[in-house]
């Protein structure tokens, strides 16, 4: 029981950082229609930000790891506007599969970067955030787990009332409804698609910072494998859905914890992708997702 | 444009005669460029290197290569091999898998070289064996342990022990000095290397009266393994056996301290890089923890106190059994062309099949039929953030 208990915790907090990173993929989508590929290698450029910010504030304490991560979120919201800028909006009127095959461009474009500007060694992410354990009937919880859960979850509240209360919220989802209309309603489409990627890149950033902080080893290409597995996690929930992102992030963390924990750890991907075929047989518009007929 | 019409623009008249030319002459170049040359013309004998200098297995890539370095510059201030100089060609494979063979490829038929030296990891020296056993090009593993790697044919040597060797150490260790009686297992399935310690290790200490209680996996890109080792401290075990390569070492430790396993774990020689015991909380996590290797700088014979007092000058560190295990192999391949009398492929791969008591700093070693050294094991433990040698086992 309590080993179950524990892999349930090891789950949603590897699951929380999967959520962050799909919400990216999903506000993307919901405004652009579009998977931006690059989102995970924003999340490892996310990571050494955190790094090299963290590095200076001297380790362990509250206000460092803070400033670390928000500098990271910083640096990364303008990476985000820039890569939107440069690569895909003049692509804005081509087909959407210009600008996926672009996105594959950028993404590639960055790993390599990375491995030009940071070398393609691991390094060791300093201590940023003050680290302890509490025990309670054979359960551990490390306050790495915590902080990582309590961020997500601080997160996701945040964009949530981003989203639904504030003018640049309601002019997201405007344009998301219908483009055309936002811009003939007098909303400025391309600022708000540049907040947009801004916001993800953000949500992108704090995952990195988050995952090199529970994993201090980073590398040009941490972005790749939590990358597909969040993008996976946002159409299992219903891609264009934030709350079906986060929903599809902790689902995934806890189930690949499970299998990974099981004597049938290899099929830990087997796995993960059944799932995601089972759901899109039978739910084609994922979890939340709401099935829309083709405009024609 | 339909597919169908696309058809005779691919493959009609004009192409046909391109791709003609181009068969022509990459089948020239295959013939003329590739065949198994001497390539010690003029006054120089190139020697190829293919080591991991960037990427996840980086600081065993760049010890290796500066144990080798150093050696091929000794020789070559010594008067060099046969009146000639030894020019080293290093190319990089930045740890991944698949970019060895073609590594290897250019060095053969593009640098001419006479022998190939690399490299650490086992998977990767496998895939470059292939290549050097085709064209008869003799190979020298530095530290390559799996048995893999020399089976790839007659031209694949090597300067260390292996793994059913390293494997069997490990278990009698656990078994007597760690008087473990269940042992967890964390094994990577995708590395060669991990797989075959953890079968040699498996079969030595279930043979030696202990159990094994938990056997989980994961794989290379792996960074949380706490699902697998919620399941390994579920079963209790005295110690957990991880034969991994340094990078995913630390974090499993760190990981299973955090979850309050307080076991010490044991490895092998894939731990020995200072970048184990890198950042915050590492050095804490792995204290108490043992693993083998081939050599100590605190082992004291002349020849390996010499070694390390030259390394410390060229390099301004101590050497580690990666180090000195590129040097030997360096130093062996010299050996070999000096005995054969010729730098010729064929003549330094019967040289390299004879060696017997070749004096290395990693200790004497004697190539048996198999093309694998037989010398001895030391144990090294994680003391105050030091590998602290322990004890030396002989085979």
């Amino acid at each position: 029981m309590a080993e179950l208990v524990q892999q349930l915790i090891n789950g949603v907090s590897v699951g929380a950082m999967y959520a962050l990173i799909a919400i990216g993929y999903t506000l993307v989508y919901g405004v652009l229609r579009f998977i931006n590929f690059a989102h995970s290698d924003v999340f490892m450029a996310g990571a050494y930000a955190g790094l090299h910010v963290g590095q200076r504030m001297g380790g362990g304490s509250w206000a460092g790891g803070l400033v670390a991560m928000l500098a990271a979120m910083a640096a990364c919201a303008g990476l985000g506007i820039v890569i939107e800028r440069l690569a895909y909006k003049p692509l804005r009127e081509r087909s959407k599969l210009t600008v996926l095959i672009t996105a594959i461009g950028v993404s590639m474009l960055l790993q390599n970067l990375g491995q030009l500007v940071f070398g393609a060694t691991p390094v060791a992410f300093p201590e940023t955030l003050p680290a302890t354990t509490f025990t309670a009937g054979g359960v551990v919880v490390s306050s790495k787990d915590m902080v990582v859960v309590g961020f997500t979850v601080a997160l996701l509240g945040a964009l949530e009332f981003v989203v639904l209360r504030t003018k640049v919220g309601t002019a997201m989802r405007a344009v998301a409804h219908n483009h055309q209309a936002a811009a003939l309603m007098g909303i400025p489409t391309n600022r708000i698609i540049s907040v947009t990627f801004g916001l993800g890149s953000a949500l992108a950033a704090a995952a990195g910072f988050l995952w090199a902080y529970k994993f201090p080893r980073v590398d040009p290409y941490l972005g790749v494998m939590p990358g597909l597995t969040a993008f996976v996690a946002a159409v299992l929930g219903g891609i264009g859905n934030i709350t079906g992102a986060a929903l599809g992030g902790l689902l995934l963390g806890v189930i690949e914890t499970l299998v990974k924990g099981s004597r049938w750890s290899t099929w830990t991907e087997a796995v993960t992708f059944v799932l995601l075929i089972l759901v899109l047989l039978f739910r084609p518009a994922g979890l939340l997702g709401r099935a829309q007929a083709e405009k024609v | 444009m339909k597919i169908p019409e696309l058809f005779p623009l691919l493959f009609g008249a004009p192409w046909r005669w391109l791709r003609l030319v181009g068969a022509v002459a990459t089948a020239a170049w295959v013939v003329v460029g590739c065949g198994p040359t001497g390539g010690a013309t003029g006054d120089t004998i190139p020697v190829g290197e293919f080591a991991s200098l960037t990427g996840s297995e980086a600081a065993f890539g760049r010890s290796s290569h500066n144990g080798t370095v150093l050696a091929i510059d000794e020789i070559n201030a010594a008067g060099g091999v046969l009146g000639k100089k030894l020019v080293l060609v290093t190319e990089d494979n930045q740890s991944k898998e698949g970019e060895s063979q073609t590594a290897v490829k250019k060095l053969i038929s593009r640098d001419k070289v006479v022998a190939v030296l690399g490299e650490v990891a086992s998977g990767r020296s496998i895939e470059a064996a292939q290549t050097c056993q085709k064209y008869r090009v003799p190979q020298v593993s530095p530290s390559s342990t799996n048995p893999k790697v020399t089976e790839q044919g007659d031209c694949i040597f090597r300067v260390c022990f292996i793994d059913p060797f390293q494997g069997t150490v490990m278990a009698k260790f656990a078994a007597g000095t760690l008087k473990a009686r269940k042992v967890g297992l964390l094994v990577d399935v995708g590395a060669p290397y991990s797989v075959g310690l953890a079968t040699f290790f498996k079969e030595g200490f279930v043979a030696g009266g202990g159990t094994i209680v938990a056997e989980q996996k994961f794989t290379k890109d792996d960074k949380d393994f706490k699902a697998q080792l919620t399941a390994i401290k579920a079963a209790g075990p005295d110690a957990i056996f991880v034969p991994a390569y340094y990078g995913q070492v630390t974090l499993i430790v760190m990981q299973a301290r955090e979850l309050g396993i307080t076991v010490p774990f044991i490895g092998g020689d894939g731990w020995e890089a200072p970048e184990l015991l890198k950042g915050p909380g590492a050095k804490e996590a792995l204290e108490g923890c043992y693993f083998s290797t081939h050599f100590s700088p605190d082992q004291a014979t002349p020849k390996s106190r010499d070694f390390v007092a030259k390394y410390a000058a060229r390099h301004g560190a101590k050497p580690d059994a990666m180090a000195a295990l590129g040097y030997d192999s360096a130093q062996l391949l010299a050996d070999a062309m000096r005995r054969a009398g010729s730098a010729d492929p064929a003549k330094v791969r019967d040289a390299l099949a004879a060696t017997r008591d070749f004096d290395g700093v990693t200790g004497r070693m004697t190539l048996d039929a198999s093309r694998n050294a037989r010398k001895s094991a030391v144990i090294l433990a994680i003391q105050k953030g030091e590998f602290v040698y322990k004890e030396t086992v002989n085979p």
